[in-house]
């Protein structure tokens, strides 16, 4: 019925909302929608240097978006400059380094479109094994975290005085972000993964009263966008991520009329 | 290192530097299992800053800590909660450790607040949110419980309920209690000792003897003395004037 490239994408895409779902539920609770974003603007230089030295996509992506992690940590000790500076500072310095790299990259052909926005022909059963095994990887290591990072996400000092540790959940979740941009840049391009994160969570913080029951929603929501979007793309050959982000704004403006309601209601 | 077990956490000549400015200075302090402590001073006199350094919220610090436990329960001066969070009354009892349901009833039950379960926690007053801080902080039935300032924005007969309830966790749980408070009218009748702080240790000791000392009646006026040895003498007795004599 369908062609095997679009199950193998359907298969990854639903491997990507699952580990974005919870993710992105943080990402709106620590207001990291930014640095998300600077992370996978950085992924375009991890792309080119995989091409360069003919290594793995999502492990050279892994590997710069988590150094230019460091390098924000290390610049945010030692300038004045505020948080949104320094992103803005590395996201486009790093977008624009790995854009000059691939004018010089003339030997090799290169699908800056699909790099961008997605394409969910590039996906591979390889991809589909980084996708599922990195991806489960993800989600015990936030299992394992969950209760130090939320604790610390409510209120640092109450998570530090009874002895969490939220700086080392801190750090793992930086690791986990670089991660999730990794294994998810095939199936939506770098410069849509932070919708990817945020705009099924923030759907979901319209449908919930708790953290996991907005994170389930998010979860949800994440598959529903994967799906129809995926089939969007088929049928109107359109880019799979811009397809994808536009069944979760789709969604997200649904989950408005809950929103409507129960301010009637309270009313 | 010392070897009474009965110690929880000490202070050795602690203090805090922040851009070249002292928060507080030279504290030595122990709380003691079953013991409360308070801390009282002037506004910016360093009581929370005393307060987050036995807790090791702060890592740079001068002098050093002891913490003999690591079963902490913490009420803040300060919370903002962020609103982003769909947070119940519910999910911030477990925040820090995993209860079960009697647990948290009956945590929230001392307190108060049993009714406010499911409510969200933006939905509460200021009130209602310092009872269930309060309750968070015990629930988990903690060796050392750290109140900064615990009763604030409580309506009076809450305040003096809550008192009494601190006071009879201290002796049931037999907890140390390190406890911040700007009413010494309230407070002083269940404190074993007083530290008196005004950047740096100004005085210590029980009520009565702060009471008599010069600086703390420099500090705070003759007033608040003769508040601390009144109810030095009137332990058993019915407060009957509660309510008019205001702090300072």
């Amino acid at each position: 019925m369908f062609d095997d490239f679009f199950i193998r994408a359907l298969v990854a895409g639903i491997g990507v909302a699952f580990v974005t779902g919870p993710l992105g539920c943080f990402v709106i609770w620590r207001r990291l929608s930014y640095f998300g974003d600077t992370l996978a603007h950085s992924a375009l230089l991890g792309v080119t240097l995989a091409f360069t030295m003919e290594f793995n996509i999502a492990l050279s992506v892994f590997i710069i978006s988590s150094m230019i992690a460091l390098i924000l940590i290390q610049l945010q000790k030692k300038t004045n400059l505020p948080g949104d500076a320094l992103l803005g500072l590395l996201a486009h310095s790093s977008l624009a380094v790995g854009l000059v790299v691939i004018g010089f990259l003339t030997f090799i052909r290169f699908d800056i479109m699909g790099l961008l926005f997605g394409d969910i022909l590039a996906v591979s059963v390889n991809d589909l094994l980084i996708i599922w095994i990195g991806g489960a990887l993800i989600l015990l290591t936030l299992k394992f975290i969950w209760k130090p990072l939320f604790a610390s996400t409510v209120n640092y000092e109450l998570a530090e005085a009874e002895g969490l540790n939220p700086d080392r959940a801190k750090a793992i979740f930086t690791i986990l972000m670089a991660a999730i941009i990794a294994i998810s840049i095939k199936m939506v391009g770098l410069l849509l993964i932070t919708g990817m994160l945020i705009i099924p969570a923030a759907m979901a913080r319209n449908l919930s009263s708790s953290p996991q029951s907005m994170v389930i929603y998010s979860i949800v929501g994440g598959l529903l966008s994967v799906i129809i979007g995926l089939f969007t793309s088929l049928e109107f050959n359109t880019s799979s991520g811009p397809s994808i982000i536009t069944a979760a704004l789709l969604l997200f403006i649904l989950s408005l009329f809950k929103i409507k309601q129960s301010i009637k209601l309270k009313n | 290192m010392s070897t009474d077990q009965n110690i929880l956490v000490k202070l050795n000549d602690a203090g805090l530097q922040l851009n070249n400015k002292w928060l507080v200075k030279g504290v030595s302090l122990q709380v003691e299992k079953g013991k409360i402590v308070t801390l009282i001073g002037p506004n910016g006199s360093g009581k929370s800053t005393t307060a987050k350094i036995a807790l090791g919220i702060y890592k740079k610090i001068d002098g050093s800590v002891e913490k003999y436990t690591h079963k902490v329960g913490y009420v803040p001066q300060k919370i903002s909660i962020d609103w982003t969070l769909p947070l119940r009354v519910n999910d911030f009892m477990v925040l820090t450790e995993s209860l079960n349901k009697e647990t948290i009833d009956e945590a929230l039950s001392l307190t108060g607040v049993i009714h406010l379960k499911d409510k969200n926690l933006g939905d509460l007053s200021g009130g209602e949110f310092q009872r269930v801080l309060l309750a968070r902080a015990i629930s988990k039935k903690p060796e050392l419980l750290v109140l900064d300032e615990p009763v604030q924005g409580v309506d009076f007969t809450g305040e003096i309920a809550l008192y009494e309830l601190i006071k009879k966790i201290s002796d049931e749980l037999s907890c140390g209690i390190l406890l911040i408070s700007h009413d010494l009218h309230t407070v002083m009748t269940a404190t074993d000792h007083v530290v008196c702080l005004n950047g740096h240790v100004c005085c210590s000791g029980s009520p009565m003897d702060v009471a008599k000392n010069n600086e703390y009646k420099a500090l705070f006026g003759e007033q608040a003395s003769q508040i601390l040895s009144r109810y030095e003498h009137k332990h058993d007795h019915v407060h009957t004037d509660e309510g008019e004599i205001k702090k300072n």
